[in-house]
């Protein structure tokens, strides 16, 4: 009897055990990750186990290595909350002087990467690293309790950016750290959803077999910070994407012009041109995905916030030109 | 055959990263180091050092790549000073506490404000809490020597600890003197491949490093890099011993220099040592009894030198090129700590001079000396005092 062969490796790199949230996003981002890497290895250099993982401090640091115990069965290093990217960059350095064969991934959270990283993350990308560097997007700092960071988007609730009598919630739009990313022109940059893991692992295999730098931004759910169900991460992580919340795109050679755009999903109707998207109209409101969110909850008192929220969307993707419609929920 | 070329001790640190074949170098320019690893590049572009260097974008990068190539397993090497050792401090207690044998080379400079780029050992003495050893050389002889010294003893098994070698701003990074390069076989003898006993970052044998601990484990990680310090002590005699019998130049944690019969007795640390020796010099032919006494290592302290040293004097005076608030110099409150359980000790007038890079002239150690003569003669002095301060501009 044929035996079907399992979508993914059944080999585990971030093993059970570790102390994530049930429920917690990032840490299945982090499994497809490694095994996406390691299907990756295999294909490119015969070896499943050729690449090393150099992470930032936050929460998916120190739900996996509490000393004396580790979920990692790779080999696995954390310096500091700032520098996963250059830290990644000495290891790489040092396997090309060992002459071992293989990538080396870099993991942050979006704090690690998005503001206090920044700076680590753009070196490492210019100097060209063979790494590939993947930002798990659970739009908050997570570790130290559910902060703001420049990755939290719009209206959101944190424990820094509270709703109150003259405050919506985080007032500024969401920093896209892919797009600043693809600007250093590196062979390839992509946002992927652990809503789509199918497409996920596909871009983590395509950026684990690219020769130098790569970013690879993921949103995942939190269901601590962001006060949504246990159970519904997948679900909530799609609606992003159906909604136009969030894009799916990959840049291959920082050729923003020729930015690949995938189609969302969910009923949105796609405009293209010469196979280019140049228009998206969703079919289901912004609303759908809100709701299912505590950090969001008071946004449903002022609507008019959550129109500004529209504006900004249509705005970010208008900047990878693409003109979206987002349709209003029906009264 | 050794060679002897006149350089700066930029140069001579750069040579002794070449001996000691790092595999990845990650550095930033900064005053007055820079030619460090201006002259690196030369060596890796000209095929004489077969090393990645990693230009990266700030000293924060620069030991945060060095952390993550030593925990891949291989030696590494950096050099900076001032801010640019105050912006790898948050890493340098990293690198000590996962046990990194990694080496800095640091032009000791001033810190801002106001900006200063000249010499005194604030920077690397701001360090010392870090678990980092730590070298002061007087000359670029020294500078390149330490480098050497320094490898063997981070590399030892019972340390296991990174170590920077302090050289001062200008005095020494940008003066030539003739230096003594060293054969490469005898330091490839002398240091030998790096080849850390446990697996790092290998794929075949997959390890964690860097996690968190709990309350249950962090105490006994600390008291490791303690353990470690206390093992240097002894590794670095042997280091010295090996290093002398190899190459010739002999080195001692506190090098004595006409100590026998002194009452006083002139402590400090790098070039300023030099100046120090000729002043004694100077005394002993007026026929005051003084001798002076140079820090070579400065981390781990070296107590048991410092309660031999205090055995000779009746005045210890400290030199220093740094302040510690309320307490006065750094080696003030050392040399207080070595010295405090003994039954009988020296007076100990601590003096702060040349900060910033104000030159020390024999004038100013006129002054500390009258301060040091007061005190043997048990006339109360301060026991922290500035000298050559221009009180007219305060
Ligand atoms: C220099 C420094 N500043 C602050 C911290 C405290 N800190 C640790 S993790 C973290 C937030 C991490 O957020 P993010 O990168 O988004 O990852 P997450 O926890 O959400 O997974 C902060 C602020 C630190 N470790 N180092
Ligand atoms: S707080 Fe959020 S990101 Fe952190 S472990 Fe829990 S669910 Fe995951």
């Amino acid at each position: 009897m044929a035996v079907r062969k399992p979508p993914i490796t059944t080999r585990e790199y971030w093993a059970p055990g570790h102390a994530a949230c049930a429920g917690c996003g990032c840490a299945t981002a982090l499994r497809l990750a490694t095994k996406a890497f390691s299907e990756a290895m295999e294909e490119k250099y015969g070896d499943p186990n050729a690449f090393a993982i150099a992470q930032a401090t936050g929460c998916m640091e120190v739900v996996s290595a509490v000393f004396p115990y580790t979920a990692w069965k790779a080999p696995w290093v954390h310096v500091a909350f700032e520098n996963a990217a250059a830290a990644a960059s000495g290891v790489e350095a040092a396997w090309k002087k060992l002459g071992r064969k293989g990538k080396i991934l870099a993991i942050g959270g979006d704090g690690g990467t998005a503001d206090i990283g920044m700076q680590a993350l753009s070196g490492m990308l210019e100097r060209w690293h063979n790494v590939v560097y993947l930002m798990y997007d659970n739009e908050a700092y997570m570790n130290t309790g559910i902060q703001r960071s420049s990755s939290t988007p719009y209206g959101a609730w944190t424990t820094t950016s509270p709703p109150g009598k003259y405050s919506i919630g985080e007032d500024k739009p969401k920093k896209w750290v892919a797009l600043i990313a693809a600007a250093h022109q590196v062979p390839y940059v992509a946002t992927a959803s652990i809503g789509n893991p199918f497409d996920f692992v596909k871009k983590m295999k395509k950026a684990a077999k690219v020769d130098g730098p790569a970013f690879v931004q993921v949103q995942c759910t939190c269901p601590t910070g962001w006060k949504s169900p246990l159970e519904k991460g997948v679900e909530i992580a799609r609606l992003a994407i159906e909604t136009g919340v969030w894009p799916l795109f990959e840049i291959e050679n920082g050729d923003i012009w020729n930015i690949k755009i995938q189609a969302p999903g969910g009923g949105a109707k796609v405009k293209r041109e010469g196979g280019r998207v140049v228009a998206i109209e969703f079919k289901k409101p912004i609303e759908e995905y809100l709701k299912l969110q505590g950090r969001f909850k008071h946004l449903f008192k002022q609507p008019e916030a959550i129109d500004v929220m529209r504006e900004q969307i249509k705005a970010m993707w208008r900047t990878i030109g693409v003109e979206v419609t987002l349709p209003k929920p029906e009264e | 055959m050794p060679i002897r070329k006149v350089m700066k001790a930029n140069e001579a640190a750069a040579w002794a990263a070449k001996l000691a074949k790092p595999k990845v170098i990650a550095a930033f320019p900064i005053t007055p180091s820079t030619l460090v690893p201006e002259k690196i590049s030369e060596f890796v572009a000209d095929g004489e050092l077969d090393a990645e260097f990693i230009k990266v974008e700030s000293e924060h990068s620069a030991i945060s790549a060095c952390v993550g190539a030593s925990a891949a397993g291989v030696r590494t090497f950096t050099a900076t000073a001032s801010q640019g050792l105050a912006l790898m401090h948050e890493i340098l207690f990293i690198a000590a506490g996962m046990r990194l044998p990694i080496v800095i080379a640091v032009g000791n400079r001033s810190l801002s404000a106001p900006i200063n780029i000249w010499n005194d050992w604030q920077d690397t003495i701001s360090e010392r809490d870090t678990g980092w050893l730590q070298f002061y050389a007087e000359n670029n002889q020294e500078a390149l020597d330490l480098i050497l010294i320094a490898y063997k003893v981070a590399e030892n098994e019972k340390v296991l600890l990174p170590a920077m070698v302090g050289f001062d701003a200008f005095i020494l990074t940008h003066t030539v003197e003739p230096v003594e390069i060293p054969d490469q076989e005898l330091v490839d003898e002398f240091l030998g491949e790096y080849e850390p006993k446990y697996a790092y970052l290998d794929p075949a044998r997959p390890i964690t490093q860097g996690t968190l601990a709990f309350p249950a484990h962090y105490m006994e990680a600390r008291y490791t890099v303690w353990e470690a310090n206390e093992n240097a002590r002894k590794v670095i005699d042997e280091a010295f011993a090996e290093f002398e019998k190899k190459f010739g130049r002999k080195y001692q944690k506190i090098e004595e220099y006409r100590t026998e019969d002194a009452e006083i007795i002139f402590v400090t640390m790098g070039s300023l040592a030099g100046t120090v020796k000729e002043y004694v010099d100077h005394l002993r032919e007026q026929g005051i009894k003084v001798g002076a006494a140079k820090m070579t290592v400065y981390r781990p302290f070296p107590i048991e030198e410092v309660r031999a040293l205090a055995k000779k004097a009746k005045v210890l005076a400290l030199l220093e090129k740094n302040v510690t608030f309320s307490v006065g110099g750094a080696l003030f409150q050392d040399f207080s700590r070595a010295l405090i359980n003994e039954s009988e000790k020296p007076k100990i007038v601590d003096f702060i001079l040349g900060l910033g890079g104000r030159d020390v002239t024999f004038k100013d150690l006129d002054e500390a000396l009258a301060i040091a003569q007061k005190a043997l003669n048990g006339e109360a002095v301060d026991e922290v005092n500035w000298i050559g301060l221009r009180k007219e501009i305060l």
